[in-house]
């Protein structure tokens, strides 16, 4: 891959829920580059379609007209278990609700991604444990999600992301369930990927609080992008 | 990728330990029932077989009715003695022949009593029935002649009645009549449909016709024939015989009827066979509510775990992965089950063949069908909710409440 192409390309992206006249255009053409190493914060109304363009950016959904380039490979044209597998290879999410599996170890859930890569049991131990005390949770390996507060769900999570070594890692608003306190923590975690392993992130956010970790904030309003600043002074601030 | 699915299942049922017992009663219930039937059912075959051939073969048996079995002599005659003479003499090959008449009736010995079958015949029951005395003689033909008091008993009305006291010389009383015990025979177990083949009394015929029952009918006339002679031969020369005897004519059917062993057997394995086969279809639909009770719990499965399999499929899992999953999962269970009934299912037919007296022959072979089947099962009834899984779409999985 040529270094001067981003790493993420949309253009003139489009998203028509339905058809007829009740289509709800929730992308009516949407540009965007992201290089490798970015940290993207998107925000926007509910119903602006950040989320209908981080799920594109995700693989999970494909745009009706325009192009999704990641890394050169056009994701439309794909199948959808090509996509999953680019999902498999590339790419880590976090959500919201962390959604863990319950009943199941930190560790067996930290191991999850390494399962569909194939990875032998031993190797998937290793890893999981590693990226486990990475972010901080060294010595919960056997607790299962409901002995763990929100905080280190979301670490477990994000440990679960990460495992891979993702290019990119996709966020969807990872802080909404925390308080404030936990919030600034997962924020540095995700920054420190950013940082230090190069990780690509883009994070759907409402605040800006933690939109200002970010280097790059994306505003989406009714299908569009309204605003794209890049933020150099306000990080070091913060931190 | 198998061996994790596996694992994955494995797991999976534990968490839901109790639903998953549940859900695999059915499998268990269905799986058990047809092994326990089929292993009861060729056991009681089994045994037939074994019975009617430790008889002989030269064994032929004349009733009355067109078949075997009570109810179904309305209208014909009985026989009586003169019928087995005419049989015993006019009939080439013939090499004993054993007039049966019997009842129930109640033995009492001083102050002990006991209900047997009692039948009254000739010297000839003893050959002809393969029977051997231990102890004491068989009455002769002078017995059977002058109709003396005296009979043969069975090892079972021994043990009840004088326990272990020697019965030779004693007395008995049925209804009226005393007579002298002469013989016991060599105990011979049960037989097939579960009687005591020891738990009898033999009197010579016209002690029993004129002390007992008071009238001179046969119910059944036994024939033994001489080893080598056709069966086909001799039963058509007896069928002949009592035909002109009670004066069929051309057109009317017999009223009687002469059946060698084999026919008697296959008649009985037959019956059993059928009733196997009868019950184990019964069975075989509960495998297959079994079957639906699988699937409907794997669909409540598929909803409650929506999330899990968009977070799956999100991380990269592909559609055939998760359809494996579930797939596997639901085999696990009904196969699992199949096992689980196979266990209970020897372990109740081996204790019931004991009960029964039935010898406990276990068949692989079905042993194997119903682990299949169960297993089987689990893949037609888990295919349905595991497509569902596996088409979910991630968004909306991950979505879901």
């Amino acid at each position: 891959m040529n270094s001067k192409d981003p790493l993420i390309q949309l253009r003139d992206v489009t998203k028509v829920y339905g058809e007829g006249p009740a289509a709800v255009h929730a992308l009516r053409g949407v540009d965007l580059k992201i290089g490798q190493g970015d940290f993207v914060a998107v925000m926007g109304a509910s119903g602006s379609g950040k989320s209908t363009c981080m799920n594109i950016l995700g693989c999970l959904d494909t745009p009706t007209a325009g192009c999704y380039a990641f890394r050169d490979i056009e994701v439309g044209k794909l199948s959808r278990d090509q996509r999953a597998l680019l999902r498999r290879h590339y790419l880590g999410f976090v959500f919201q609700s962390f959604n863990l599996l319950n009943r199941t170890s930190a560790l067996e859930n930290v191991e999850l991604p390494l399962v569909y890569r194939g990875a032998s049991a031993r190797k998937r131990r290793e890893a999981a444990r590693e990226a486990l005390e990475v972010v901080g949770l060294r010595g919960w390996e056997t607790h299962s999600p409901a002995e763990l507060s929100g905080g280190q769900q979301q670490r477990v999570a994000i440990a679960r992301a990460i495992v891979t070594r993702p290019l990119v890692l996709l966020a969807d608003e990872p802080t909404g369930n925390l308080d404030s306190e936990r919030s600034q923590e997962i924020m540095q975690l995700l920054k420190s990927f950013n940082d230090d392993l190069g990780i690509t992130i883009l994070m759907v956010t409402h605040e800006p609080d933690m939109a200002s970790y970010a280097k790059r904030v994306v505003t989406f309003i009714d299908g569009l992008i309204e605003s794209d600043k890049r933020i150099r002074h306000q990080v070091e601030a913060a931190s | 990728m198998i061996i994790n699915s596996f694992m994955l299942a494995l797991r999976e049922l534990k968490r839901n330990a109790l639903r998953s017992f549940l859900t695999m009663l059915g499998i268990i219930i269905g799986v058990a029932s047809v092994i326990i039937l089929v292993t009861l059912g060729s056991g009681a075959t089994l045994q037939v077989t074994d019975e009617i051939a430790s008889l002989g073969s030269n064994l032929l048996i004349v009733s009355l009715g067109k078949r075997l079995g009570p109810g179904q002599t309305s209208g014909a005659s009985a026989f009586k003695l003169d019928d087995a003479e005419a049989i015993a003499n006019e009939v080439p090959d013939i090499v004993g022949v054993a007039p049966n008449a019997g009842r129930s009736l109640t033995v009492v010995v001083g102050n002990e009593n006991w209900v047997t079958s009692v039948t009254g015949s000739t010297e000839a029951y003893f050959s002809v029935n393969n029977r051997e005395l231990t102890k004491g003689r068989s009455f002769t033909a002078g017995d059977a002649r002058r109709g003396a008091s005296v009979c043969v008993i069975g090892d079972t009305v021994r043990r009840e009645l004088f326990g272990a006291l020697d019965p030779i010389g004693e007395k008995v009383r049925l209804g009226n009549l005393s007579c002298e015990v002469i013989g016991l025979l060599e105990a011979k177990g049960q037989s097939t449909v579960g009687t005591d083949q020891d738990d009898l009394i033999i009197l010579p015929l016209r002690t029993f016709q004129r002390r007992i029952a008071g009238h001179d009918d046969l119910n059944l006339i036994q024939v033994s024939f001489a080893e080598g002679a056709s069966t086909e031969r001799v039963q058509d020369d007896i069928r002949r015989l009592l035909r002109s005897r009670r004066h069929l004519s051309g057109n009317e059917d017999d009223d009687f009827s002469v059946l060698d062993m084999k026919e008697i057997s296959s008649m009985l394995t037959g019956t059993t066979r059928l009733l196997t086969g009868l019950l184990g279809a019964v069975a075989a639909v509960s495998l297959l509510v079994g079957g639906v009770g699988i699937m409907n719990i794997l669909l409540v499965s598929v909803t409650e775990r929506t999330r899990e399999i968009g977070t799956r499929l999100a991380i990269g899992a592909l559609e055939r992965e998760v359809l494996l999953q579930f797939l596997v999962e639901a085999v696990v269970l009904s196969s699992l089950g199949g096992l689980i009934g196979i266990g209970f299912a020897l372990g109740v037919s081996a204790v019931l063949a004991g009960m029964l007296q039935v010898p406990f022959v276990p068949d692989y072979s079905i042993i194997v069908i119903a682990f299949l089947f169960s297993a089987g099962v689990g893949v037609v009834f888990g295919f349905v909710p595991a497509r569902k899984a596996a088409r979910l779409d991630p968004i909306e999985a991950l979505r879901y409440e």
